[in-house]
């Protein structure tokens, strides 16, 4: 579970049944058991009017499970950026009265989260579970590029090959970590490497 | 004590009376100068000076924020309020030396809404008048819908239309003309910002339906300027400054503590902003709470009370103030 450490590291949540007409759940992998979770909470009839974007992940693990809950509409997507284009796709066209939940790995909920900004709504207004992986999507600030399932600490960019600290710094806007330069007076300095975020 | 604000000198630049009920007054500083840029949704406090007696009353500003050698605001008449209303409809004239705050905004437009969809009721519009005038200047995508009483009450109604067509809504409560609360909120695009203004009963309806329409807090923006209502005289003790003090019938409780002396932060006077927010030492009697500002679990505890609206019936109160 994450803990605060600075103001922007994200704090996730429980997924709850929200009033809504609508309501889309976006999850990887583990994060398919907070919404079977959340479903013994949920009303008769919920899932009538849900949609479930599902990235299994390799071990193709839950999807029997999501299918179980018998939602209105059912995608399983192989990556986030697969769907990506349906998801914008579904929210350019949605209305006011869609609730949003998100369930599993950061990097997924970050994703989300980034392009559920875009269609205006507000991150507070977004239900969020985190589950299964701390794998960290990680921004180096020095090249601008980013590093998908970050798992040590430091670790190295994928981009320009800096030894970066993953700091707990976040921004919303680009859905990652920020990673700085560990040794930047010292090259030959190599700090060992952790396994920080499994 | 007014938090954070200074107060502007100005004089009443030209009084203007827009229907039966409704006259709006225009200010100007007394040096000349502009007045302080300000945002749509801001409203000043207008101190009125009636004898012995002060008032100090609320009201949204209704010029386009792009125009600030001028603030204006519009005041509807009524006869059986505290007298705030009476006072600047029979006294107040071109040329009187005014002193008003400076303003603050309790209603902002989030900015970031893809639509904003504005709710009006009555005198409720003043706020909306001022913001729709700065959305136009910047391209903003917004919708008005105006629920008056009759076509010739419907202040400004005609000067919105005018100036935004089909984008402004009129519904007429004596043509039994209602809005279709269900269907607008379900037909909004994602990102929209709700805004109502207007009576108390309007925004609880419209604040409702749209939480249970799904519509998330963030997205509803209302505002209510609760002005404070007469009632039985009451008597106050207040702790900090060893004081006991009396509150009249037409008088509010933040009257009352000011006139005897003692300073309470203060901003928006309509039960708000929460800057008055005063802690409750002990009472013995019921507390009356017209604000919008403390959670419904505060005013079932009696530890706190919003001295700018709210009153008290029974046998004692103590403040700590």
């Amino acid at each position: 579970m994450a803990a605060k450490t600075i103001i922007s590291r994200p704090i996730y949540g429980t997924l709850s049944p929200q009033p809504g007409k609508h309501h889309l759940f976006i999850a990887d992998a583990e994060g398919a058991l907070a919404i079977t979770d959340m479903a013994g909470k949920a009303p008769a009839g919920f899932f009538d009017g849900a949609e479930i974007v599902f990235i299994p992940g390799p071990e193709g693990k839950h999807i029997a499970a999501v299918e179980a809950l018998k939602p209105a509409q059912l995608h399983i997507a192989p990556s986030f950026a697969s769907l990506l284009p349906r998801l914008r796709q579904t929210l350019t066209n949605a209305h006011m009265g869609l609730r949003l939940y998100l369930a599993g790995t950061e990097g997924l909920i970050g994703q989300a989260m980034q392009t559920a900004l875009e269609a205006g709504i507000d991150h507070t207004s977004m239900q969020t579970e985190h589950r299964g992986s701390l794998a960290r999507r990680m921004q180096c600030v020095h090249c601008k590029g980013i590093t998908e399932n970050v798992t040590t600490q430091p670790a190295t960019c994928s981009h320009c090959g800096l030894l970066l600290l993953v700091r707990d710094h976040y921004s919303r806007r680009l859905a990652a970590f920020q990673g700085v330069c560990i040794n930047a007076e010292d090259r030959s300095d190599i700090p060992p490497m952790e396994e920080a975020f499994p | 004590m007014s938090t954070g604000t200074t107060k502007l000198d100005v004089v009443v630049s030209d009084v203007v009376p827009v229907n039966d009920l409704v006259t709006r007054f225009h200010f100007r500083r007394r040096d000349g100068e502009l007045l302080p840029t300000f945002s749509g949704g801001a409203h000043v406090v207008v101190e009125m000076r009636d004898g012995d007696r002060t008032r100090l009353n609320p009201y949204s500003l209704m010029g386009s924020p792009l125009d600030t050698r001028e603030y204006t605001i519009s005041i509807r008449r009524d006869d059986v309020g505290r007298g705030g209303s009476l006072f600047m409809h029979r006294q107040v004239k071109p040329g009187l030396e005014m002193v008003i705050s400076y303003p603050v905004n309790l209603f902002s437009l989030d900015l970031r809404a893809k639509k904003h969809l504005m709710l009006a009721g009555g005198i409720g519009i003043t706020p909306f008048v001022a913001q729709t005038s700065q959305l136009a200047g910047a391209g903003g995508n917004f919708e008005l819908h105006y629920t008056c009483r009759t076509a010739s009450l419907g202040t400004y109604a005609d000067v919105l239309r005018e100036r935004y067509g089909n984008r402004v809504r009129l519904y007429h409560d004596d043509r039994e003309e209602r809005i279709d609360i269900e269907r607008l909120l379900s037909s909004q695009p994602l990102g929209t910002h709700l805004y109502v203004c207007g009576p108390a009963g309007m925004i609880n309806w419209v604040r409702d339906r749209a939480a249970s329409l799904g519509w998330p807090s963030e997205t509803v923006h209302f505002e209510h300027f609760a002005a404070p209502q007469p009632g039985a005289p009451f008597d106050v003790t207040l702790a900090v400054s060893s004081k006991t003090i009396h509150v009249g019938e037409q008088q509010s409780l933040l009257e009352a503590i000011e006139a005897a002396g003692v300073d309470p932060p203060y901003l928006c006077r309509g039960g708000v902003c929460g800057q008055c927010e005063t802690n409750v030492i002990s009472s013995d009697g019921k507390f009356i709470h017209n604000d919008h500002w403390l959670s419904e679990e505060d005013h079932r505890s009696g530890c706190k009370i919003m001295p700018c609206v709210s009153r008290f019936e029974g046998k004692s109160l103590v403040l700590e103030r």
